[in-house]
């Protein structure tokens, strides 16, 4: 298999408020990609942007994948063409059960034609392919019958949110902070989890402010976001070298980006991530 | 007192004056002491005016458009067969008796022979007006005070047949009693509903009410009466799915006795204009009531529902959850009311209201309310009402769902907390379905 996803000269704003500056990215399928970059430079907005949230409007540049222009589509339509994206605070949806979720999105998913209303996947298939999903990333078969994200603990969230990557299996995946708000364990869970779902049977964008989630999944670029553009790229040691170091040299190389940044920050607004 | 803009065409009729309650009275074989209740009623009806809207129950009603000349009882018999009117709550059920009325008229009835011998009563509540007139006589209005209302007096006076159940001492009916209401298009229904279950005894009843399609109008006035006696347990199921030019007004009560348990639950379709009163009574001690209530409203549906749980005894609980979701221009008012008597120590009080809004212009207005005369009692209450989430709309989509399967799907989760207290599968699945075929296409 061969796709590939292609961000061009990408600009989006929130609010009318420019939160990315012309970013630029192509992802093949089966790489792993990281990004990295400090608080509100503009990672998650990339996220939200590609996977189509309404509130992010894209000013000029294009997401493509293979020939398909993202754009140009809602975000259920990505989705059904092959974009995927862990949230790092997925809502919780009371009264409708992982299980039937699911469902549901692997059916509209696997057959991006099903109109409403026609047949889900058989729930038998469906039940026996959930179940083996879940023991291979040792999940409680418990999750099944929870309402989706009701109640569930930051770690049981991002858990849920690797299981639905498993079951729509994309062609791309962007993972928002994955690692956030977890403990130790569970962060090395998560990222064994991601690479045995994901490793090189999908392209993998992996936002994180840590190496610790790319320890299974060493990325072979790493890139650098600082006032909405990507300011570097380079492969697993830099995202060594930032976490180790942090962005000091960053903000100091690229100075035009770091007022952006600062700029950015300053009217932060409840949406800006 | 002067009537108002809200009421001033409502007298304009002949349809409902002296010379029809004359010929209704000419018409029927009641007994005596049943001709004798009408007239009282009527008397009623002539002597006061009909609701005042700065009254509050009626504040956040809206009767301007009804005009009662343009509706006429059914007294000629002349009964006009609502056709192709849609049964939900019967899809997989095995029932043990049934009722059916059209306008108001019962025209079918079937009840097991074995219930039968065992001295339950399911009928025509003008047949059992004269086959059971002493029990009939002792419940029939017993709850329901005519001088109400205006429209509860009409009903009292004119009402046309209903659904008489009765289930003796220690008698369990297991299979579901089914009861239906048909109304033609332009037609009136102002059927009663009168259900005894004696100590010990226990009974599912679901009645709907239904129009042969979604458009018709008509009138329905009428009235519910569910009395419990000690260690009864009753499941009431009411589907309101009357066509969406009906106006809908109905005085529903239940008195529980002594150990009972009540579980009611109050699925609202239908009507253009709907104002229930719906109350339940606690009347001895060790009493339990459930009410539930899914409404779901479009257009400019207006449904307006006046709640009470009042505990009349100690030891007593009653929980209560009203849900609705409104798109379109519609409405729900709801107002709720617990009320706690001098000496009904250790009540246990709960009512919550919760409104989704689909549209920008629908509006829900949820007033709880807290009347407590005993100082050792727990009473909750609490309500919700919001847009749905554009964000939870987001996230379906992102996982694929068409932004109307999500808004689809969100819907039914709100309904979720309801359909896990209904314990009758079958219900769950009927409205389940009805509330599908409701949720419009969002672009």
């Amino acid at each position: 298999m061969s796709h590939i996803l292609q961000i061009e000269n990408l600009h989006v704003s929130v609010n009318d408020k420019p939160i990315l500056r012309g970013v630029n990215l192509v992802i093949k399928f089966g790489e792993t990609h990281a990004l990295m970059g400090p608080n509100g430079s503009g990672k998650s907005t990339l996220g939200l942007a590609i996977a189509g949230h309404p509130n992010y409007q894209i000013t000029q540049g294009s997401i493509k994948l293979d020939d398909a222009n993202l754009t140009e589509m809602e975000a259920d339509e990505r989705s059904r063409a092959g974009v995927f994206m862990a949230f790092q605070r997925p809502v919780a949806i009371p009264g409708v059960k992982t299980a039937d979720f699911l469902r549901h999105a692997a059916t509209n998913v696997r057959r991006p034609d099903r109109k409403e209303g026609q047949d889900l996947i058989p729930m038998r298939e469906f039940r026996k392919e959930l179940k083996s999903k879940m023991e291979q990333l040792k999940i409680d078969p418990d999750f099944a019958r929870r309402y989706v994200n009701d109640g569930f603990s930051g770690g049981e969230m991002k858990r849920a949110e690797i299981l639905t990557m498993a079951m729509l299996s994309p062609k791309f995946a962007i993972l928002d902070e994955t690692d956030s708000g977890l403990d130790a364990d569970a962060v090395r869970l998560a990222s064994a989890s991601i690479a045995e779902i994901g490793r090189d049977k999908m392209g993998l964008l992996i936002i994180t402010h840590h190496d610790k989630l790319l320890e299974h999944n060493p990325p072979q670029f790493t890139h650098v976001m600082l006032g909405g553009r990507i300011v570097e790229t380079g492969g697993a040691e830099l995202a060594r070298e930032l976490h180790d170091q942090g962005y000091d040299r960053i903000r100091k190389s690229y100075p035009d980006a770091e007022a952006a940044n600062q700029q950015m920050l300053a009217k932060e607004e409840p949406l800006a991530v | 007192m002067t009537t108002s803009a809200m009421t001033d065409k409502l007298d304009s009729t002949e349809t409902f004056g002296q010379p029809a309650f004359d010929r209704l009275l000419e018409k029927r074989i009641d007994p005596a002491w049943l001709t004798a209740k009408r007239k009282q009623a009527w008397e009623v009806f002539q002597s006061i005016d009909w609701p005042n809207p700065r009254d509050e129950n009626w504040m956040r009603s809206e009767l301007r458009g009804l005009r009662l000349s343009k509706f006429a009882p059914n007294i000629d018999e002349s009964v006009e067969i609502a056709e192709g009117t849609p049964v939900r709550l019967l899809e997989g059920v095995d029932v043990s008796a049934g009722l059916r009325s059209v306008n108001g008229v019962v025209v079918s009835e079937s009840l097991d022979e074995g219930l039968a011998a065992q001295g339950v009563v399911v009928g025509s509540l003008s047949r059992c007006a004269r086959d059971h007139s002493a029990l009939v006589e002792r419940y029939l209005h017993s709850l329901i005070c005519p001088k109400s209302d205006r429209f509860a007096a009409l009903q009292a006076a004119m009402w046309s047949d209903g659904y008489f159940v009765y289930v003796p001492r220690n008698v369990r009916v297991e299979k579901p009693i089914h009861l239906h209401s048909a109304m033609g298009d332009g037609q009136v229904d102002l059927s009663h509903t009168l259900i005894v279950l004696e100590s010990g005894a226990e009974a599912t009843v679901l009645f709907e009410s239904s129009s042969p399609d979604v458009t018709a109008k008509g009138l329905h006035c009428g009235g519910v009466e569910l009395i419990q006696h000690g260690n009864s347990h009753l499941r009431y199921v009411n589907l309101q799915d009357w066509g969406k030019g009906c106006w809908h007004f109905a005085h529903q009560r239940a008195s529980v006795g002594r150990d009972s348990q009540l579980q009611w639950t109050v699925a609202a379709m239908g009507a253009k204009f709907a104002q229930v009163d719906q109350r339940v009574e606690l009347v001895e001690p060790g009493a339990r009531s459930q009410v539930n209530g899914v409404m779901f409203t479009q257009d400019r549906q207006h449904l307006v529902y006046n709640t009470l749980q009042h505990h009349k005894a100690p030891h007593c609980t009653s929980d209560f959850l009203y849900k609705s979701v409104l798109q379109d221009r519609s409405r729900t008012v709801w107002r709720g009311m617990i009320k706690v008597s001098e000496g009904a120590q250790k009540t246990d009080g709960y009512q919550r209201n919760d409104n989704l809004m689909l549209s920008d212009a629908a509006r829900a207005d949820s007033i709880p309310g807290l009347e407590i005369n005993a100082d050792d009692v727990r009473c909750t209450h609490g309500s919700t009402s919001g847009r749905v989430d554009e964000e939870l709309i987001f996230y379906a989509q992102s996982r694929g769902f068409t932004r109307s399967e999500a808004i689809r799907m969100i819907v039914t989760g709100f309904f979720q907390q309801i359909f896990d207290r209904i314990t009758i599968q079958t219900v769950r699945e009927a409205l389940g379905a009805a509330i599908a075929r409701q949720v419009r296409q969002y672009e």
